[in-house]
């Protein structure tokens, strides 16, 4: 721990930070990986929702037997939580024409018609984005976690131990997100693992394997931070000034994150945090604050008793 | 909420409108003040219910009473002594219970032993508390001893030690009395961790004004002077902190000053206020203790206040959006 890479101001609770997993005590270890989630390839077709149930066994989601229509486009998941692990977002917008975005092209033109079967292309555009645990630099849920439950993997990844959580519920308030969850029946924290067993086994996590459209990238995140930089280029080339990288940065509040995005509109659109900032960042400032207030808590004491005899 | 905020919302329904009628007319989307995704919050709402809040209250009132037996102990105030300590024992003892009944795997208390980790206030106030427990806990019980026990050498042995216990557990207080406000800031939750800076001066006061109320509710009115000293000094700390706190949060503020959390740290205003007169102008037994029931109602009422504005304020994602977009709004222009 002696030569651990420390951020700007001094600590490990915020700022840049290269090796994680060498921060939290591994001396040697593969690379960091990640996601990179290119939600202008994505098709909504929720294979990496299923394949990460089918893998993780993870439960039904949401009320009932899961079948519930929530009334938001295609999106019958709502959010990320202890039983969602991956949740694709379906965002209609009117007036924007459709943009080329490198995919095999279609044949219908606008308002050409084929066999009747294909009307008026639609103008409005689709957004949709497949969103998961971000595995953060600086992970909120892990630094507040009392029970060491919550730890970093030596893929620089986090990971709930289900065998000692005990539920204390502190994570889900920790992080900036809104990820990880309490899970009814169980009584633990549950989330995305970044697929810890077949890490273990040279495999890709099953959602990446699942993504028809390679919208769902798994790789060292060194990579995959280099070809999202080209894949931005290419897409600003061709007029898509709209595209954006979301999460990539090492500056930003949370240090960067190992599963971030390419998204065609503002973060908050696709029910994600436009500026989150991890809450340890703040933690020397508010034991300070604390440490005055238990001061003064003294001082009344004190002075309740002191050159009195009633 | 949906239809106030959203203008992904709002989109998704003028598309589907827009499509089956094949016109334009009604393309227009109304004016949002901001953007989010159908107006579902960001945030999980904390897991924590009403035992979390409760706690914060007995914590509170657990080192505010350790701190006034201590005192009394050391002041020759025997009966404001007993009453204290026992207060400090049945709370802590209450305390006790809901953060281990609020656990989704309360027979996984201990897991919370097998680190100390810095970054995590509640491995902290896990041993604040362990600290704590023993000698308040110790102090109380030694109260407790029926005459009978007290001639025995375990009971002369409870005796002795019971000063230094009491002692120990008034000197780790003030960490329990305002560790449980970090607890709180250190999350996302808007509401807490905007009022970082405030929090731990409306808990301390709290825990005072708590601690002193009870001093005044239980002990004889000759020896409740420490307690309305402390009472009055704790309500003042911690009405001028919270008001100060509503003023200077931004956009946070409305999750304290509207709805129930809003009623709930009014009332909580008004007794505060009301306990701490009586603690001033009160003489008789009965004037005290009424004010001391209503400095005791007055603190838990600010815990709840308190609990239910962050609660509250991750329900609505424009605790999260409107904030961080002036910050990255303002980070642009800077730059």
């Amino acid at each position: 721990m002696s030569d651990k890479q420390v951020g700007p101001a001094g600590n490990s609770f915020h700022g840049p930070l290269a090796d994680p997993a060498a921060n939290a005590g591994y001396e040697e270890h593969p690379p960091r990986v990640g996601f990179f989630t290119d939600t202008s390839v994505c098709i909504g077709c929720k294979a990496c929702e299923v394949a990460c149930k089918e893998w993780n066994e993870v439960p039904v989601s949401g009320e009932g037997d899961g079948f519930n229509l929530l009334g938001m486009s295609f999106d019958n998941t709502g959010n990320l939580g202890a039983n969602s692990w991956r949740h694709v977002a379906f965002i209609e917008q009117p007036g924007k024409p459709p943009v080329d975005l490198g995919m095999p092209e279609i044949e219908a033109k606008a308002s050409e018609t084929v066999g009747g079967m294909v009307g008026e292309l639609p103008d409005f555009r689709w957004l949709m984005a497949s969103d998961v645990c971000k595995h953060c630099t600086h992970a909120g849920c892990l630094d507040v976690c009392p029970t060491g439950a919550l730890f970093r993997t030596e893929f620089g990844t986090v990971v709930v131990q289900q065998d000692i959580c005990n539920g204390c519920g502190y994570c889900v308030s920790g992080c900036p997100y809104g990820v990880i969850e309490r899970r009814e029946v169980d009584g633990r924290a549950w989330k995305c693992t970044l697929c810890y067993d077949r890490l273990h086994d040279g495999l890709e996590p099953a959602c990446a394997k699942a993504c028809p459209t390679d919208s769902i990238q798994f790789g060292v995140l060194d990579e995959l931070r280099e070809r999202a930089a080209q894949r931005v280029e290419a897409l600003h080339d061709r007029g898509v000034t709209e595209a954006r990288l979301y999460g990539e940065d090492p500056d930003d509040g949370v240090g960067g994150d190992g599963a971030f995005f390419l998204l065609l509109d503002e973060p908050e659109v696709y029910g994600l945090p436009p500026d989150p900032v991890v809450p340890t960042r703040d933690a020397g400032a508010m034991w300070r604050y604390a440490g005055v207030a238990a001061s003064a808590l003294v001082g009344i004491a004190v002075s309740a008793f002191v050159g009195r005899s009633r | 909420m949906r239809e106030l905020s959203s203008e992904a919302g709002a989109s998704d329904r003028k598309a589907h409108t827009r499509h089956r009628r094949g016109g334009r007319d009604d393309m227009a989307v109304p004016p949002a003040e901001f953007r989010s995704y159908y107006g579902r919050q960001i945030l999980k709402t904390p897991v924590w219910n009403w035992m979390i809040a409760a706690y914060l209250f007995s914590g509170g009132l657990s080192a505010g009473s350790a701190m006034l037996a201590a005192g009394a102990d050391l002041t020759g105030r025997s009966e404001l002594r007993r009453v204290s300590r026992l207060g400090a024992l049945v709370s802590l003892a209450a305390s006790m219970y809901f953060l281990v009944a609020d656990l989704g795997r309360p027979e996984r208390f201990h897991h919370m032993l097998r680190v100390a980790k810095p970054s995590s206030p509640m491995s902290m106030g896990t041993w604040i508390l362990t600290a704590y427990g023993p000698g308040a806990g110790l102090a109380g019980v030694a109260e407790l001893m029926p005459a009978r026990v007290r001639r025995t050498w375990v009971g002369r042995l409870l005796g002795w030690a019971a000063r230094p216990a009491g002692l120990e557990a008034a000197a780790v207080a003030p960490g329990l009395a305002s560790y449980t406000a970090v607890l709180l800031s250190q999350t996302a939750v808007p509401a807490w961790n905007e009022a970082h800076p405030y929090l731990p001066f409306v808990f301390t006061g709290s825990a005072a004004a708590s601690g002193g109320g009870l001093g005044m509710l239980l002990a004889p009115a000759g020896e409740s002077g420490p307690a309305r000293r402390m009472a009055v000094a704790g309500a003042a700390l911690e009405v001028a902190a919270s008001r100060t706190m509503e003023r200077r949060l931004g956009l946070a503020a409305e999750a304290y000053q509207s709805g129930r959390p809003h009623r709930l740290r009014q009332a909580s205003e008004w007794l505060t206020i009301a306990g701490a007169i009586g603690a001033v102008v009160g003489r008789n037994r009965p004037v005290l203790a009424a004010s001391g029931a209503a400095l005791l109602a007055g603190s838990a009422l600010q815990r709840f206040g308190v609990f239910e504005a962050g609660v509250a304020s991750t329900k609505d994602p424009k605790y999260v959006v409107v904030p961080q977009r002036e910050r990255l709004t303002a980070r642009a222009a800077g730059q």
